[in-house]
């Protein structure tokens, strides 16, 4: 059998960055390799991607990653991004995120940059944790579940990301796992074309702090419960809403049209600007 | 009783001690095992504290402000970009006059991200309005905070006070702890009664618009209070010493002072190494010694003048610079000198920025150095090739 190089390697920085930060067994890697493989599906140039992160376990994928990369502020990713792409809307810009950054310190950034429907693509890697601190619980640690600063389990409820994400105002939002490498390959693709704020959630796990305190076992097994938990939405529409319990969707959940931000900034500037001919020499 | 134990635990074990009614807390290394501590004393019931977990370190200070306007006292921890994110609120708490007690784990600051040791953190914010003092090891960390609390709460100070302590270097090492019994430190630190504070029996104001016409009376008196308090942490350090046998110093620490013709000025953990590397020379019959500063913030200037007149060489070393210009402790301590009979020769050195470590070896060529002549500004150990030499 003929042993052909994966695409993934092709992307990576790999003499200069690795060893990588992430745990054996961790699903990062596993969303990294998705979202380089739907790029290059895309055939993007890699000159054109603008990856931009913040701080995090996952937020780390960009410093790997041979694209124009933004490491930049704990939470502050969606805001540096809007800045790269409204100073320069030919870039595909990608934000990397995971449920501390992107959902507690970045919260009011997330919103807002759903609400205003700029093309910016937000993959956030939501581990129910903050892994790289020690696992603290994050606005995603479901209810009565252990975190080092909930050590008898967590009174707050967790967000809904995706609906979140669509209350306030993304155009497409689609919640994939670590299990499900095809399909997540597949949502990052779309979104990646969707021209407007899209939002893929990936359930991932972070078996070394979140699994052990809450003893859900190894990376396989926590695996093993997205491939049990999650449903896939068409096959959703089909069940009897008893075989939902506990469960959540995955695939494509909402895409809508709404005009573009970039695209209306430039409307304004169009309606209201002197043409050049006309400003010299006529005032 | 003396255990081994990790900093972070020792600050945690100090603060329970002080019994903070509120706690609030963002993960931010290396800061968080502080927390954690603390969270699982208050879950364990063995602290009665309202433990707040919040969003982000812009809420943790607002958490622990509010929490001080109704009388409570209030506690947080953070680092270097999270101390920075509070910096609005760290304005506002020293504007309030609310004796709130935040324990700072130094570290770098980004870009490029550095979670290791310096102090540029806390030296960023040093005009903010807040006592800050630094603890050398673990010790005088965990002391620092009833210390802290105390000074913080005199009804003539009412200032917020940050306690700095170098990240990793000394919260993740582990060293023998004296723990602080819980009785002695109630006497020592009574509970905290503001006179003024929010309550539905007596409503008040706090933090309105100030108008041309009185803002500035309100700076003065901030002044005023962060002056005032030099004594008060000579005396709360004599009183510390009174009730647990132990001293650190108060606004300042002399080592080996006496005849010395060289003296190294530094700050934090550093100035263990440097009092070793002292012991050596003075072992060889030269005479340095080190000048320790605890508390950066009242700038101890007649202490300080008073610790290097008979001295011919100066060095201080830091881990914080304002660029563009020079060493932080450095600009003030040359300015503390100005005008006065006795003048020494003045050097000053950055040294372990970004957790870059300052061997012993470091701090003898320092000497050599600042001995030679006057130095300026100068970086301590750097790589050549990186920064575009051979």
């Amino acid at each position: 059998m003929e042993i052909i190089p994966a695409v993934t390697y092709t992307y990576l920085r790999s003499k200069k960055k690795f060893p990588n930060v992430w745990c054996a067994g961790c699903g990062i890697g596993i969303a990294l390799g998705a979202i380089i493989r739907a790029i290059d599906n895309l055939k993007l140039d890699r000159n054109d991607v603008a990856m931009v992160s913040g701080i995090g376990c996952s937020s780390r994928m960009p410093v790997y990653v041979d694209f124009n990369t933004l490491h930049t502020t704990h939470g502050r990713a969606l805001a540096f991004a809007t800045g790269v792409k409204l100073a320069n809307p030919k870039l595909k810009v990608i934000v990397i995120t995971g449920d501390g950054d992107g959902l507690a310190i970045g919260g009011n950034h997330f919103i807002h940059t759903c609400r205003r429907n700029i093309d910016i693509t937000t993959i956030l890697i939501n581990n129910s944790t903050y892994g790289m601190t020690g696992g603290q619980y994050s606005p995603t640690t479901p209810f009565m579940k252990i975190g080092t600063t909930a050590p008898y389990g967590n009174r707050e409820r967790d967000f809904d990301i995706c609906n979140l994400a669509k209350s306030a105002g993304a155009t497409f939002v689609a919640r994939g796992t670590v299990y499900h490498v095809t399909l997540l390959e597949k949502i990052v693709q779309q979104a990646i074309l969707k021209k407007g704020f899209s939002l893929v959630e990936v359930i991932s796990h972070c078996h070394t702090f979140y699994g052990r305190l809450n003893k859900e076992g190894t990376a396989v097994k926590m695996m093993e419960w997205q491939k049990e938990h999650a449903i896939p939405i068409q096959a959703a529409a089909k069940l009897p809403p008893e075989k939902l319990k506990d469960k959540f969707l995955i695939g494509t959940l909402w895409d809508v049209d709404f005009p573009e931000y970039c695209e209306e900034y430039d409307k304004v500037i169009a309606q209201f600007q002197v043409p050049p001919e006309d400003s010299e020499g006529k005032k | 009783m003396k255990k081994v134990i990790e900093g972070s635990m020792a600050v945690a074990e100090a603060v329970k001690v002080c019994r903070p009614h509120v706690i609030s807390a963002y993960p931010i290394t290396p800061q968080t095992h502080i927390v954690e501590n603390l969270s699982q004393f208050v879950a364990d019931g063995d602290l009665k504290s309202q433990f707040v977990n919040v969003e982000s370190e812009f809420g943790a200070a607002s958490v622990i402000l509010g929490a001080s306007a109704t009388g409570a006292r209030a506690y947080s921890t953070t680092t270097s970009q999270g101390l920075l994110l509070m910096t609005e609120v760290l304005f506002n708490i020293a504007g309030l006059r609310f004796p709130v007690v935040i324990t700072c784990t130094n570290r770098a600051v980004s870009a490029p991200i550095n979670i290791w040791n310096d102090q540029q953190d806390v030296m960023t914010i040093r005009d903010s309005g807040w006592i800050l003092l630094f603890a050398e090891d673990n010790q005088e960390a965990a002391d620092m905070h009833l210390q802290a609390f105390k000074i913080g709460e005199h009804p003539e100070i009412m200032l917020p006070v940050m306690v700095n302590m170098d990240g990793f270097i000394l919260t993740h090492a582990f060293e023998p702890i004296e723990f602080i019994d819980q009785k002695m430190a109630d006497e020592f630190l009574p509970p905290y009664k503001p006179e003024l504070y929010l309550t539905t029996k007596n409503p008040l104001t706090f933090g309105i618009l100030a108008e041309p016409d009185w803002y500035m009376e309100t700076r003065y008196r901030l002044q005023k209070a962060i002056e005032a308090s030099s004594d008060m942490i000579e005396e709360v350090a004599d009183q510390f010493k009174k009730t647990f046998g132990r001293y650190q110093g108060g606004l300042v620490e002399k080592y080996r002072l006496d005849g010395a013709e060289t003296v190294i000025v530094s700050m934090g953990s550093v100035v263990g190494t440097i009092k070793e590397v002292a012991d050596e020379l003075r072992d060889k019959g030269k005479k340095v010694g080190v000048l320790k500063i605890r508390a950066f913030r009242p700038f101890p200037k007649e202490a300080i003048y008073d610790a290097l007149k008979n001295v011919k060489n100066v060095i201080v070393m830091e881990k914080a610079i304002s660029l563009g210009a020079t060493g932080i402790l450095y600009d003030e301590i040359k300015a503390a000198l100005y005008g006065k009979p006795s003048q020494p020769k003045i050097s000053g050195f950055i040294a372990g920025l970004g957790g870059r470590d300052i061997p012993k070896e470091s701090i003898m060529k320092v000497i050599e150095k600042g001995e030679a002549g006057i130095s300026d500004n100068v970086f301590v150990d750097l790589k050549e090739n990186l920064i575009g030499g051979k």
